[in-house]
């Protein structure tokens, strides 16, 4: 049986769809007023320059529980300007997001204990003031979301993060 | 060869082979419409008196013709006034090409005198759309855009062209496209290989003891009526169409059920709840055929041949999805099928369908013992099929009237039924009428309206007037909104809310507008009006003055299943008798 919206109820795992898409204007809109117009539930999107400069990647991530992964897929194919889509999640691939964090370092001394945490997490620290430190730290989502929760006990001033991009191995 | 913008447009539109264009100029166009007169001869304009009627006349271009329909309008209120057409030709798939006007390159996104955000607006309602700024790359977006028009499942595309843009000239080359990079008209079959689809529905079919086809527009699209007929007679398999599948098989045709859905006969919705195995082709299980999706033929098996692959398993999961042409699909599903006995092979199930379908002539208001001297809008119906002798393109408007046409007008020419169904808009009949008209000139042409859907497209007379159209209008007037009131009366209690519809004096409308009009208030008057409507060589307006709440039954309300259908109650007769005999609405109160 196809997948569906009965289909994506029992599969409760975020799908990563990465679509190829014409580096137009208003590309990035025609993507996202499907996303609303349909109700689908997305959980990031995020979009880059690739090689080749009329051409555009988005990485989509898809709350499977809630939206067909597949129904999403081919209702990006509908758009003119979508040039191919791919369904990462059983495919091996690397998935990355990225972060920049500035923690709260009131007391000085803290300061190498939070170096040490951004050590374990192979984070950066890319800026220092005197309340704060700023840490670069690439992973997977789950390894960011651990690195935010010590870090939180130190205090958090301000998060960014970029959304998931990944790239099948082979 | 150096060409300004405005004759690339026209030259355009001219090497597709369309030979008329509706719309309405305005700032913006103004250089296409200048350019215009240079092309005559070669392309004719449809002035409209309402932009949204322009792409509406398009949309029935398209579906009379196959060819793409083209509508033109300026920019600001033009445009958006072309907001209703586009999504009605979204929703029923038309292939149709809106040339807008759009301020000069150098204004967009200042807010210059009649710029709107014609693109962002348009966005969600057609299949593409693009500004062009640069005049570069005019000649390319124009062709692109009739391609994607057309191709694959069609739907409406939309240029908004900038002023000077259409002023500019160029060294213009005619360019014929049949590839987009990113656009593929036909996706490959989603789950397998299609050799293993068509195995994989041959055991389907082969298995199944209670099998229906569900077939819709999208063999029309196709142009696979042929096919579509082999596979029919061949598997011997019972058929029912949705409102716009209404003329891929005659409806005299012996396994034609006709109608399915919210408002189909009760046999054919029964069928449907009861098979063991749908196969639809081109048809997408809108809910105005479904019901209740929870509750939705819920022991059949599904094949689901669709060209769309996001149609596939949207509303109702498939066992088999086929994404791909019926045409291409059909000639091999004929060849899988294992036996070719045709309908004896499935004697059982039709007689269970027969028996279901006893009961459908007592419930049917037309064998209901009716005074002489009153009209209802079924009979209406029925005088128009009988006195034409079906042989029209009938173009009908949204309300009870027009499911009363598919109830009782058979139709039994390709392709002849033009109406709304996906957005259901109300206006759609006369626009319609007049796009048939082009698109089929030698067809006689009817035009069906209620007096609601009706008083939205009046202005259009005088379209219809001044190119001349022989155009016959039939206007059922119950003096409410019909559909809606029958709603209210139903579900609301009867708590009767604006739809109260008071109208004009439509003979004296007809003759202000130079045009016959007549009226008929009985059968006999009926048969009168549409005979000398049709003797009469020119428009004619007919104003049928009908019973004022006839519903229209079987209707499956709202949440309900497709086979918890609200029938006509057969003592109903007593409503259409006069007091004196124990009848009247109070009674039934
Ligand atoms: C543009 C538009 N507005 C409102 C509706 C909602 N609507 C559907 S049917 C209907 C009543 C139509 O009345 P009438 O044209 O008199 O036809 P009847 O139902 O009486 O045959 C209405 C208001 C619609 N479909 N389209």
């Amino acid at each position: 049986m196809l997948i569906d919206r009965i289909e994506a109820q029992k599969n409760p795992i975020k799908h990563t769809l990465v679509a190829l898409v014409e580096n137009k204007p208003g590309v990035l809109n025609r993507v996202a007023s499907l996303f609303r117009r349909r109700n689908f539930n997305i959980d990031s999107l995020s979009v880059g320059m690739t090689d080749d400069p009329t051409v555009s990647r988005m990485t989509i991530v898809v709350d499977a529980s809630k939206t067909s992964a597949s129904l999403v897929e081919r209702n990006l194919y509908k758009c003119v300007d979508v040039l191919d889509v791919h369904d990462l999640t059983n495919v091996p691939s690397v998935i990355r997001e990225m972060a920049l964090i500035k923690v709260n370092i009131a007391d000085t001394h803290k300061r190498s204990e939070v170096k040490q945490i951004a050590d374990m997490y192979e984070a950066r620290v890319v800026d220092v003031a005197n309340d704060s430190l700023m840490l670069e730290i690439t992973g997977t989502e789950d390894k960011i979301d651990a690195a935010l929760k010590i870090l939180s006990d130190y205090g958090i001033k301000e998060v960014v993060r970029t959304g998931r991009i990944a790239m099948a191995r082979r | 060869m150096k060409r300004t913008g405005s004759q690339i447009i026209w030259e355009t539109i001219i090497n597709e082979g369309i030979d008329v264009v509706f719309g309405y100029p305005g700032g913006a166009i103004m250089p296409a419409y200048d350019a215009l007169l240079d092309y005559t001869g070669h392309v004719h304009h449809v002035l409209v008196r309402h932009e949204e009627n322009a792409a509406l006349a398009a949309d029935s271009y398209y579906r009379t013709t196959g060819k793409v329909g083209v509508c033109m309008a300026t920019s600001g209120p033009g445009a958006t006034n072309l907001v209703t057409g586009l999504a009605n030709a979204m929703m029923d798939s038309s292939a149709i090409v809106a040339i807008t006007g759009q301020v000069a390159s150098h204004l967009v996104g200042s807010d210059a005198f009649q710029e709107t955000d014609v693109t962002g607006i348009t966005l969600p309602i057609t299949k593409h759309n693009y500004l062009v700024t640069d005049l570069k790359e005019l000649a390319q977006v124009l062709a692109e855009a009739f391609y994607v028009a057309r191709s694959g499942r069609p739907g409406p595309v939309l240029v908004d062209i900038c002023k000077d843009v259409q002023q500019k000239s160029i060294d213009y080359t005619p360019i014929k496209i049949n590839k987009v990079r990113g656009y593929k008209a036909l996706r490959k079959p989603i789950q397998q290989d299609l050799q293993t689809l068509i195995e994989n529905a041959g055991k389907l079919i082969d298995t199944s003891k209670r099998p229906i086809i569900l077939a819709g527009q999208g063999i029309k699209h196709a142009a696979a009526h042929e096919e579509f007929k082999v596979f029919v007679e061949e598997s011997g398999i019972p058929v029912s169409t949705t409102l716009l599948g209404i003329g891929v098989l005659d409806e005299d045709h012996p396994q034609n059920l006709r109608m399915m859905g919210m408002h189909g006969e009760a046999y054919v919705n029964n069928a449907i709840a009861n098979a063991d195995l749908l196969i639809a082709l081109g048809m997408r299980f809108d809910d105005r055929v479904t019901g209740n999706l929870k509750m939705y033929a819920k022991n059949a098996k599904v094949i689901h041949v669709d060209i769309d692959p996001a149609e596939i398993g949207k509303n109702v999961p498939a066992d088999v999805g086929i994404c791909a042409s019926v045409r291409d699909v059909l000639p091999h599903l004929t060849e899988t099928l294992a036996d070719v006995q045709g309908v004896a092979k499935y004697k059982d199930w039709y007689a269970q369908i027969n028996e279901w379908r006893g009961d459908t002539k007592a419930h049917d208001v037309l064998s209901f013992d009716l005074p002489a001297n009153m009209l209802i809008a079924p009979q209406v119906m029925r005088i128009i099929w009988e006195e034409t002798g079906g042989d029209i393109t009938i173009c009908t408007d949204v309300g009870q009237h027009q499911m009363f046409e598919t109830q009782y007008f058979q139709h039994t020419r390709k392709n002849q039924l033009i109406t709304s169904g996906g957005l259901g808009t109300m206006g759609f009949a006369l626009p319609a009428a007049i796009g048939a008209k082009f698109g089929r000139p030698q067809d006689e042409v009817w035009a069906i309206a209620g007096d609601g859907g009706f008083q939205m497209s009046i202005p259009e007379l005088q379209t219809v007037i001044q190119e001349g159209l022989n155009i016959k209008i039939a206007v059922v007037n119950n003096s409410f909104l019909g559909m809606v009131r029958q709603w209210q009366e139903l579900m609301h209690d009867r708590r009767y809310s604006s739809v109260n519809m008071t109208a004009p004096d439509f003979v004296k409308l007809a003759e202000a507008y130079r045009m016959k009009g007549l009226r008929a208030t009985t059968i006999q008057e009926a048969r009168e009006a549409i005979r000398s409507a049709r003797a009469h060589n020119g428009p004619v307006l007919i104003e049928f003055v009908v019973e004022q709440e006839t519903n229209v039954f079987p209707m499956i309300q709202p949440g309900k299943a497709l086979n918890d259908m609200t029938r006509r109650e057969i003592s109903l007769e007593k409503k259409y008798m006069p007091a004196s005999m124990g009848g009247g609405m109070d009674e039934l109160k």
